[in-house]
C-alpha cells in the first residue's frame, strides 16, 4: 500500500464483480468544522476485501474521517470539507450523486449500539430494508441470514419478536451488524464497534469481522492497537498534534507493529503515549 | 519533527448543498402549482383564498407523483416535506387572521380621547368618537397589581420550597403545581365568588384574588426552572462561609436569579392579564372610572370586551375590537419585557 | 514508633448516622417555605371544599340525576316551583366540542412540531417557537369575539356544503337549515386555543429524539422522512398523547369563547353541525347574572363537576408524560 501521495490512484482501484465488494478510496480529503480544520490531506486506499484499522490518539479525526466516506459528515451544522471519495473509482461527493444511494452501499456501526427500541429484534435487522425501500422477497430469510453472519442467530432464533433492547450490550451491537448488513452494503465501516462491550464480545465481533470480510471491504476506526493487529490487513495511523489530522504512516498492518518507517509510528504501537 | 510530505492546502467546500438547477427545480413546481391553483379557483366553485391554497397544496403533491414509479423513497420524502410545511403554515392562517382582524378593525374604535375617557356617560349607540376605555384600564391595571402582589411571592415561596428547602413533600408540591396550572378559569373565579364576592359583593379585591389562583402556578414553575439553574457550587460556597439557609437563599441564590424571577412574573402577568370568566363572578364589570378596592364592580379590558360585544350595536362591536387590541398590544409587551429580560441575563450568566 | 497492622481489622464499623437539628432563623424558614409550597395544595381543595359545600344541596336533592339529567329549566328557581337542574346536556356538550378540538387539532400538533423539529431553517426556528409562545397567551376574549366576527360565517358556509353532501349521516343531520354558532364551530376555536400549547409540548419532546437513533436511521439508506416516521415519531408518541391531554384540558374548562360562540340549548346533541349545544362553563357564565338563590347553588354545584372532570384528565396527562420521560430517561 503506497504512503502518502498526491497522485490520484483511481487508475489501480477494481471493483470485484461477484460478491460486490467494493474499493474505497480518499483523495487529497480534508474536513472543517466552521472554521477548524480537523483533517488535511488525507490519501487512503481500501482495497476491496480487505480490512483497514484506523488507529491513533482521541481526537485526531479518525471518527470524522470515516463519517466522510458515507456522507454522514454533512449531516452537522458549519461542516465543509475539500477532496474526493471514491467508491469503486466514482466520486460520491458529486452534485448529481444522491447521498442515500451511497449510504445503501456504503453502511456504518457505530460506537455505541443502537438498536431502534420501538422495534423487535427482528424488525430491527429489516429496518434499513424499510428504510432503503429494497424490496425482498422473504423477509425471513433475510433475518436470518443476517443474524447468523453477524453470529446471533442462534441466541435469538427463538426470540424474534422480543424488544431491541431487551439484549445485552454486546448482543445488541452484533444485532446492529445484521441490521447493517442486511441492506447488503459492498463497504463497511464499523466506528470503535467494541469500545463500549466486555472482551468476551469483542472477540465474538472480531470473529465476525474477519468472516465479513470475505464479501466486503471494512474499515474500522479503534484505539485497541491489539485489535488492530489481530484484526486488520492494513492500518494507517492518525495524527493531529498542534496540526490538523494527518496520515503519518499507513501499510501492511505487520509493517507498522513491527517495523514502523515514522518514529511517532514506533511510539504509539509501543503505548509511549496515545 | 518533519512529516513524511507536506500536506496539499485546500479551500473548504460544502457540495451537499442544494445546486441552484435543483432549486430552480422546486420554485418551477411552485409556480406550476400556483397557476393551476389560479385557473382553478377562476372556473369552479371552491373559490376565495382557501380554495386557492387548497388546490395549489394538491397540484404541488401531485406534481410529486410521477416519481413514485422511480425512487419511492424520494417521493415520499418529498410528498411528506409538502404536507408538513403546508400543516403548518394552515395551522399559522387563523391566527394572522386573528391579528389583523384585532389590528384592523381595533383601530377604528381609537380616538383623541379613547385612552382617556370611560363609559359612563356613553350610550351603545353613540359616535365612535365618544366614551373610551379608561375605566378599563385603570381597572385591570389595579386587579393585575393586587394579584401579582399575592401571586407573586407565593409562587416564589412555593419554588424555593422545591429547589432549595426540597422537603419530603417536593414531589407532591410539584405534582400540586402542575395540576393547578390546569384549574379552569371559571372554576377560580367561582371559587373566589363562593368564598367573598357571595358576601361581600363585587370587588377589585375579589378579582385579583381569583386572578392569583390562577398566576400562582405560572409563576412558580418559571421561578422553579430559574432556581433549579443556580450551580450548586454556589450554594455551597455560602454554606462554606457559615451561612445558613435563611442567608443562602436571600443573600445568595435568589439575587442570582432576579431577572429570572422578573421574567417568571411577567410571564405569570401575561397568562392572566386577558382572562375573563374569573372576573364575571368577582370584579364583574363599571362603565364608569373607578380606583377602589372594595368599593363594588370595577371595569376591566376583557370584561369591556365582553360586555361590549354582548351589547352588540355596530359601535360596540368595534369598541369590543379597540378593547382587544389594546389587550393584545398589552400582552405583547409583556412577552417582549420578558425575552429581553431572557437574553440580558443569559449574557451576564 | 508503632506500625499499624491493618491486617487485625476484623469488622468494618457502621456508617454514622449524621442528623442535622436546624435552628433558630432555619426552623422558621423551612416551617413558612414549606407552607408556602403547600399553598397550591391547600388552594385547591379549598376549591373542592367551597364549590362541594356551597352546592351541597344541588346533590342532597337530586344525586346522581344531577349529573345524568339533561334539563336545566330555571324559572321559579327552586325545584318546588317546577324547576329542574341537570349537567348532562352540558356535559356531553363538552366532551364533544373538546373531542372536536382534540381531533381536528392532532394532525397540526404533529405538523408543526416535526416541521419546527425537522424542516424549519435553524434560524427561523427559535423566531417561530417564540411566536408560538405569543399565541398561546392570546386571550380567550379576543378567540371568542374573532370567532364569532370571522369565524361563523365561515364555518356556517362549510357545514351547510357538508349537510349538503352528508346530511345522511346522522353527525352531519340538523333538525332546521340554520349553522352558525354550532359546536362545530366552538369546536374549531378551541383547536386554535389548545394548538399552541400541544404543540409546544410535543415539539420539546421531539426536540429529544435519541441523535444515536436519527444517525442510525440515516447510516441504513433513510430519507429525513424515514427518519422521523421509524425513530421520532415512536419516541414521541407518549409526549404526543400527553401534550394532546394537556390541550384537551384546557378544551373541557373554556368559557367564553365557546359561550360566544354556540347557541346555548339544553338537550343533549351530537349534531355538531346544528345551531344548539353548550359545555358546563359556558352554562354557568350565562346564567350567573339573572340566577336566584337556588340556581347559584345548582351553578356552583356545576363548577364542582367540572373542576373534578378537568382534574382528572390533567392528572392523567401528567402521568402519562411523566411515564414516557421515565421510559426514556
Amino acid at each position: 500500500m503506497s504512503t502518502s501521495t498526491t497522485t490520484p490512484v483511481s487508475a489501480s482501484i477494481t471493483t470485484t464483480g461477484a460478491t460486490g465488494a467494493q474499493s474505497l478510496a480518499s483523495v487529497g480529503l480534508h474536513a472543517w468544522f466552521g472554521k477548524r480544520h480537523v483533517l488535511a490531506d488525507i490519501n487512503l486506499e481500501f482495497p476491496a476485501r480487505s480490512v483497514t484499522g484506523l488507529i491513533g490518539p482521541s481526537g485526531c479525526g479518525k471518527s470524522t474521517y470515516i463519517r466522510m466516506l458515507n456522507r454522514m459528515h454533512e449531516f452537522i451544522d458549519g461542516a465543509a470539507m475539500a477532496g474526493t471519495v471514491l467508491l469503486d473509482g466514482e466520486d460520491i461527493y458529486d452534485p448529481g450523486v444522491d447521498p442515500i444511494s451511497i449510504r445503501r452501499k456504503v453502511g456504518m456501526v457505530f460506537q455505541k449500539p443502537n438498536p431502534f427500541p420501538a422495534m423487535s429484534i427482528g424488525e430491527n435487522v429489516v429496518a434499513g430494508l424499510k428504510l432503503s425501500g429494497m424490496k425482498v422477497p422473504n423477509k425471513n430469510d433475510v433475518i436470518e441470514d443476517c443474524l447468523t453472519r453477524a453470529g446471533l442467530w442462534k441466541e435469538v432464533k427463538d426470540r424474534l419478536k422480543a424488544a431491541g433492547g431487551s439484549l445485552s450490550g454486546g448482543q445488541q451491537q452484533r444485532l446492529c451488524i445484521a441490521r447493517a448488513l442486511a441492506i447488503t452494503p459492498s463497504v463497511l465501516l464499523m466506528d470503535e464497534p467494541c469500545s463500549a462491550l466486555d472482551p468476551a464480545s469483542t472477540l465474538r465481533i472480531e470473529e465476525t469481522i474477519k468472516e465479513l470480510a470475505s464479501d466486503m471491504t471494512i474499515v474500522i476506526v479503534t484505539h485497541n492497537m491489539q485489535q488492530a493487529a489481530r484484526v486488520s490487513d492494513y492500518c494507517a495511523f492518525f495524527l493531529a498534534d498542534e496540526h490538523p489530522g494527518l496520515i503519518v504512516e499507513n501499510d501492511r498492518t505487520e509493517v507498522i507493529f513491527t517495523n514502523p518507517r515514522d518514529p511517532r509510528t514506533l511510539d504509539y504501537v509501543s503505548g509511549r503515549f496515545g | 519533527m518533519t512529516l513524511i510530505a507536506t500536506p496539499v492546502d485546500a479551500l473548504p467546500t460544502q457540495p451537499w448543498r442544494r445546486s441552484t438547477s435543483s432549486r430552480l427545480h422546486n420554485l418551477g413546481y411552485g409556480l406550476i402549482s400556483l397557476g393551476a391553483a389560479g385557473i382553478v379557483t377562476l372556473i369552479s366553485p371552491l373559490a376565495g383564498p382557501l380554495g386557492f391554497y387548497l388546490v395549489f397544496v394538491v397540484v404541488r403533491i401531485a406534481l410529486i407523483v410521477p416519481l413514485v414509479a422511480r425512487d419511492s423513497i424520494a417521493a415520499r420524502d418529498q410528498i411528506m416535506a409538502v404536507v408538513i410545511t403546508a400543516g403548518f403554515v394552515t395551522a399559522f392562517i387563523p391566527w394572522a387572521s386573528i391579528v389583523s382582524t384585532v389590528v384592523r378593525e381595533g383601530l377604528e374604535a381609537f380616538h383623541s380621547d379613547y385612552l382617556f375617557t370611560d363609559m359612563k356617560t356613553t350610550s351603545a349607540t353613540d359616535a365612535l368618537g365618544e366614551g373610551g376605555l379608561l375605566h378599563a384600564i385603570v381597572g385591570s391595571t389595579i386587579i393585575l397589581v393586587i394579584a401579582s402582589l399575592i401571586a407573586i411571592p407565593l409562587g416564589i415561596v412555593a419554588a424555593v420550597y422545591v429547589t432549595e428547602v426540597k422537603g419530603r413533600l417536593t414531589r407532591f408540591v410539584r405534582l400540586m403545581t402542575m395540576s393547578m396550572s390546569g384549574v379552569p378559569s371559571i372554576v377560580a373565579g367561582l371559587f373566589i365568588y363562593s368564598v367573598v364576592a357571595a358576601e361581600f359583593g363585587f370587588s377589585a379585591l375579589a378579582g385579583a384574588l381569583a386572578l392569583a389562583v390562577l398566576m400562582l402556578p405560572t409563576v412558580s414553575r418559571t421561578a422553579e426552572e430559574v432556581l433549579g439553574l443556580v450551580p450548586l457550587e454556589l450554594r455551597q460556597a455560602s454554606y462554606a462561609l457559615g451561612a445558613n439557609q435563611v442567608g443562602t437563599t436571600f443573600k445568595v441564590v435568589l439575587p442570582t436569579v432576579r431577572s429570572g424571577l422578573v421574567t417568571a412574573s411577567v410571564l405569570g402577568l401575561a397568562r392572566v392579564a386577558g382572562e375573563t370568566a374569573p372576573l364575571i363572578f368577582t370584579a364583574f364589570y363599571s362603565a364608569s372610572f373607578s380606583a377602589s378596592l372594595t368599593g363594588g364592580a370595577i371595569g376591566s379590558l376583557p370584561m369591556y370586551v365582553f360586555q361590549n360585544f354582548k351589547v352588540g350595536t355596530a359601535e360596540a362591536i368595534t369598541r369590543a375590537w379597540g378593547g382587544a387590541f389594546v389587550l393584545l398590544v398589552f400582552i405583547s409587551s409583556l412577552f417582549v419585557i420578558a425575552r429581553l429580560l431572557a437574553s440580558r441575563s443569559r449574557k451576564k450568566v | 514508633m508503632t506500625v499499624t497492622d491493618n491486617t487485625s481489622v476484623t469488622s468494618t464499623p457502621e456508617p454514622r448516622v449524621l442528623s442535622v437539628r436546624r435552628r433558630g432563623a432555619d426552623r422558621v424558614f423551612r416551617g413558612a417555605v414549606t407552607f408556602g409550597g403547600l399553598s397550591t395544595f391547600i388552594v385547591q381543595a379549598l376549591i373542592a371544599g367551597f364549590l362541594l359545600y356551597r352546592g351541597a344541596q344541588l346533590f342532597a336533592d337530586y344525586g346522581i340525576d344531577f349529573i345524568t339529567s339533561e334539563q336545566w329549566i330555571n324559572a321559579g328557581d327552586t325545584p318546588e316551583n317546577g324547576a329542574t337542574y341537570g349537567v348532562a346536556a352540558m356535559l356531553v356538550g363538552t366532551i364533544v366540542t373538546a373531542l372536536i378540538a382534540v381531533i381536528v387539532a392532532l394532525p397540526f400538533v404533529v405538523g408543526t412540531s416535526l416541521f419546527l423539529e425537522f424542516y424549519a431553517p435553524k434560524r427561523l426556528r427559535s423566531i417561530l417557537v417564540s411566536l408560538l409562545d405569543l399565541i398561546a397567551a392570546i386571550p380567550s376574549i379576543v378567540y371568542g369575539l374573532w370567532g364569532y366576527i370571522v369565524l361563523v360565517p365561515q364555518v356556517s358556509g362549510w357545514s351547510k356544503s357538508l349537510n349538503e353532501y352528508l346530511g345522511w349521516f346522522p353527525l352531519f343531520d340538523v333538525p332546521i337549515p340554520i349553522f352558525d354558532r354550532s359546536p362545530l364551530t366552538a369546536g374549531l376555536v378551541l383547536t386554535l386555543m389548545i394548538l399552541p400549547i400541544a404543540t409546544s409540548v410535543t415539539r420539546e419532546v421531539y426536540s429529544q429524539t435519541p441523535r444515536d437513533q436519527l444517525s442510525a436511521a440515516y447510516a441504513l439508506g433513510g430519507s429525513r422522512w424515514g427518519a422521523i416516521r421509524e425513530v421520532a415519531l415512536p419516541y414521541g408518541r407518549s409526549g404526543l398523547v400527553g401534550g394532546m391531554l394537556l390541550g384537551m384540558g384546557r378544551a373541557l374548562g373554556e368559557t367564553v369563547a365557546v359561550l360566544l360562540t354556540l347557541n346555548l340549548a339544553f338537550d343533549i346533541n351530537f349534531r355538531i353541525l346544528a345551531s344548539a349545544g353548550g359545555n358546563v362553563a359556558s352554562l354557568i357564565a350565562n346564567n350567573f347574572g339573572e340566577a336566584g338563590p337556588y340556581e347559584l347553588k345548582a351553578l356552583l354545584a356545576a363548577g364542582f363537576v367540572l373542576f373534578c372532570t378537568t382534574l382528572i384528565v390533567n392528572l392523567i396527562a401528567s402521568f402519562i408524560v411523566r411515564g414516557a420521560e421515565r421510559k426514556y430517561a
